[in-house]
């Protein structure tokens, strides 16, 4: 039904006018498309794109350079790193993870501090779709949300409608979260339209059973300004959360990127009342990290975003680190490596 | 399975409290006057207090030099002239300044700490702009000293003489480096005048030098108010002055020193015009607007003081602003995440508050964040004007404060002519993603500095100074040598 010319958002107005950088920023709708062109096309969802306003990247580099001399110390360091925990989508994608791996790291995931009952439970873990049965079974009652990757992760090679199918599986083993890649290969080369309505369609097998974290690979956008476009085009597609990485790419997540990212979270929301979270994913290793992200979001979108609901960590090693710091502002001790659990 | 405490939805997230210590300066309760290598009481036998403008507590007491200090300074400055700083190798020279500017960098908590105590602004501030500059314009002048000949080739560069030096409030140390570096690479002596309200970090510089082996009378810094520093300008002695402070005060300068043979360089006001054009990168150029108006609290004489937006982005950019405004956090200096700092003195205070009163009632619209500010101190709310003519005296003159005046513009040819339609020309910003434009815009305005995509960037390499106005001469790179030497009329 899909495909065409036509987009399945209702009646629209005819021209083939592209929302302009005012129109955005006055028009407040409750509905994400009120950015867009009246008929979605590869033309005008082109125009959509080059609407996006430019990104100077000495600048970016500069904002986060002086954000990361904020000095975060005491309670102020101790909310963030609860709050860091709190935001964790614990991370397993290898091809070696067996049922066993899932129900350890599940574990970790719920209880990430044997010792230390006042330290909450990750997320979400964020699995391949094979193991999502396990994941589902070994997380129950606990509030620990199962994401899984589909449409092909990481690389996004694959038809559409085989993606579509990876998805709905997905959704049918109960998965809660589905960070889907975006087709980069696609996107990079002006296929929009391609891009657009594969998030779209996902979007239609997950809604009201799963939410839709999008992955645009930043890593292998090139610049911040096709970051900044490819957040817009996801968003607008259906996005509930924007995400910067596979982690199967070099560079991953970073703070200039994903500080970019939230700035067009910002217009979005400005545009549309649409509130969407954002998720930086890879090389996020250490607390000093996760704080300087968390000043970044705290500055840039505010105390709205504070909260796992709009905003989460994607990490595989980054929770023990969290955990030796919160044990160290208790204690004023180190604690080694040793006293908490590799699993 | 275990279950864990149930933890709150999301985090009203605030900074606790991060001040740097203060216990690496230590204040001694009365400062003398720094002449011929030591610290000696003023002849006039007067002091004057200086107070920390974010408590408004006294922090030392410092000499009042009158005309007899003032004659004792320079004659100092002369003999260490004469009797060999003068024909000091190049080589030699640059060791001082070499040494100088490490030791700088050794002390530069200690520095900052000091600079922020004095002067308001916040310490994030003073250590990651102002100490980092003041050495590096030390290290950059260090390596001219004995490459004069390559710096004129074909010409033989000799230094002046004594240099007598005025400075402003708004960055004591930077402005002393910026002074005192050149001078001294060139072979000359000097005489400082820091400003009333901020002389301690220039008498701690005074100690460091000292402590380098600087021999006596090369530096002398000497301390008072208007009094003080005409004496110095009017000194028969003295070789070249040179002077950075307000366009009034340049003036009488200016006027003061016709007819004798003194070199003057002049660095003075200005009201920067920082222009968007609607393809800006936008959250960029909203980043180079808030550091353009608000870093030091605009107390900059650089500072982009009026902004033209392209009327297509005007309420959308406003918007932007007035969010980002409110995020700023403005308070106690020494927090390490301050940034916005005190306002430097109750004078300056007073000077921003009438001229923010005539803007309003001048017809413009104010727009302040309702940010909590210190009960003692002297402090003003990050501000924005709308609405604003060029007609309004916010618009006009230079307030010195964290004040922007926004206006509007059309064409890039409006934009050049409100830009230009000021008395004062030191610097402009342009924000455009169409390299062309940028060079065309460059081409246009009449303003010493021209930062494309960016804004209140230095560099000891790049030389800084007015048109119009704005003042003459140039400080930084190889231009700022020019000023203290002679034989080298290009």
């Amino acid at each position: 039904m899909h495909g065409s010319s036509k987009t399945a958002h209702g009646p629209r107005d005819q021209r083939a006018s592209v929302a302009t950088l005012s129109q955005m920023a006055i028009a407040v709708a409750p509905d994400r498309t009120s950015v867009l062109p009246g008929r979605i096309t590869n033309a005008t969802l082109a125009s959509f794109v080059r609407s996006v306003p430019s990104v100077d990247e000495v600048g970016v580099e500069e904002r986060v350079a002086s954000l990361a001399t904020r000095s975060i110390k005491k309670d102020s360091k101790m909310d963030a790193l609860l709050l860091a925990v709190r935001m964790m989508d614990l991370t397993t994608l290898e091809g070696k993870d067996t049922p066993g791996k899932i129900a350890q790291l599940s574990a970790k995931a719920v209880r990430p501090d044997p010792v230390d009952p006042t330290v909450p439970s990750v997320a979400a873990i964020c699995v391949y779709p094979a193991m999502v049965p396990y994941a589902k079974q070994s997380v129950e009652g606990s509030g620990v949300k199962v994401a899984a990757v589909a449409t092909y992760f990481p690389s996004g090679q694959l038809d559409t409608k085989a993606k579509l199918a990876e998805t709905a599986s997905v959704v049918a083993m109960g998965a809660d979260e589905i960070d889907m890649v975006i087709d980069r290969g696609a996107f990079l080369s002006g296929e929009y339209f391609r891009v657009f309505d594969e998030v779209r369609r996902v979007k239609e097998i997950c809604d009201g059973k799963a939410h839709l974290k999008v992955i645009l690979e930043t890593g292998e956008l090139g610049t911040l300004d096709e970051v900044r476009r490819a957040s817009m085009l996801a968003m607008a597609a259906g996005a509930d959360f924007i995400k910067t990485s596979t982690g199967k790419v070099q560079p991953a997540a970073t703070i200039p990127v994903t500080l970019v990212m939230l700035e067009a979270i910002r217009d979005f929301e400005n545009a549309t009342g649409v509130q969407i979270g954002m998720k930086p994913a890879g090389g996020i290793r250490t607390s000093k990290d996760a704080i300087r992200y968390l000043v970044v979001l705290s500055e840039t979108l505010g105390p709205r975003w504070m909260t796992p609901d709009w905003f989460r960590f994607g990490a595989s090693s980054l929770l023990n680190d969290v955990l030796m710091q919160i044990r160290w502002l208790k204690t004023g001790r180190y604690q080694a490596g040793d006293y908490f659990t590799k699993d | 399975m275990a279950k864990n405490l149930p933890a709150p939805k999301s985090l009203d997230w605030a900074y606790a409290p991060s001040r740097e210590s203060t216990d690496i300066v230590k204040l001694e309760g009365r400062y003398g006057l720094f002449i011929d290598g030591k610290f000696r009481a003023p002849l006039s036998r007067k002091y004057f207090q200086t107070v920390n403008p974010a408590t408004e507590e006294p922090l030392a007491q410092v000499a009042s030099a009158n005309a007899a200090d003032v004659n004792r300074a320079v004659k100092a400055a002369r003999a260490a002239f004469d009797n060999g700083w003068g024909d000091l190798s190049g080589v030699e020279r640059a060791k001082f300044l070499f040494r100088i500017a490490r030791m700088i960098q050794e002390r530069s908590r200690e520095m900052a700490v000091l600079e922020t105590l004095d002067g308001g602004k916040p310490i994030r501030e003073s250590r990651d702009v102002d100490l980092p500059l003041v050495a590096a314009h030390f290290f950059y002048y260090a390596g001219w000293a004995d490459k004069l000949e390559y710096a004129f080739p074909g010409l033989k560069p000799e230094p002046l003489g004594v240099a007598g030096q005025v400075i402003p409030w708004n960055f004591p140390l930077m402005m002393l480096a910026w002074k005192i570096a050149p001078a001294l690479a060139a072979g000359n002596t000097v005489v400082l005048k820091p400003a009333e309200t901020t002389p301690l970090s220039a008498l701690l510089f005074a100690q460091l030098a000292s402590e380098a082996g600087l021999p006596p009378g090369v530096i002398n810094i000497i301390t008072g108010a208007g009094e003080t520093g005409a004496a110095l300008v009017e000194h028969p002695d003295v070789d070249k002055v040179a002077f950075t402070g307000s366009t009034a005060v340049g003036k009488r300068i200016a006027t003061s020193l016709a007819g004798t043979d003194k070199r003057l360089t002049l660095e003075l006001g200005g009201k920067a015009a920082h222009v968007i054009f609607d393809d800006a990168p936008i959250d960029q150029a909203i980043e180079g607007v808030i550091n353009g108006i608000f870093f030091n609290q605009g107390h900059v004489c650089c500072a982009g003081s009026r902004l033209f937006v392209q009327e297509t982005i005007h309420d959308r950019f406003v918007e932007k602003l007035k969010r980002r405004l409110n995020t700023l956090r403005v308070g106690d200096p020494l927090d390490k995440n301050t940034d916005v700092g005190a306002i430097n003195s109750a004078e300056q205070l007073a000077r921003i508050s009438e001229l923010v009163e005539a803007g309003q009632e001048e017809g413009a619209e104010m727009y302040q964040p309702a940010c909590e500010l210190p009960g003692n101190g002297f402090w003003f709310r990050p501000t924005l004007f709308t609405g604003v003519s060029q007609s309004h005296r916010i618009a006009q003159e230079e307030i010195f404060g964290p004040v922007l005046s926004i206006m509007s513009f059309r064409t890039p040819d409006e934009a050049v002519e409100k830009a230009n339609n000021t008395p004062y020309g030191l610097s402009a910003g342009v924000w455009t993603q169409k390299g062309s434009r940028i060079l065309w815009m460059a081409d246009r305005l009449q303003a010493g500095v021209v930062w494309a995509n960016t804004y209140n960037k230095f560099d000891p390499a790049s030389p800084f100074g007015g048109y119009k106005e704005s003042g003459f001469g140039r400080e930084g790179g190889r231009h700022g040598l020019l000023a203290y030497l002679k034989g080298v009329d290009e």
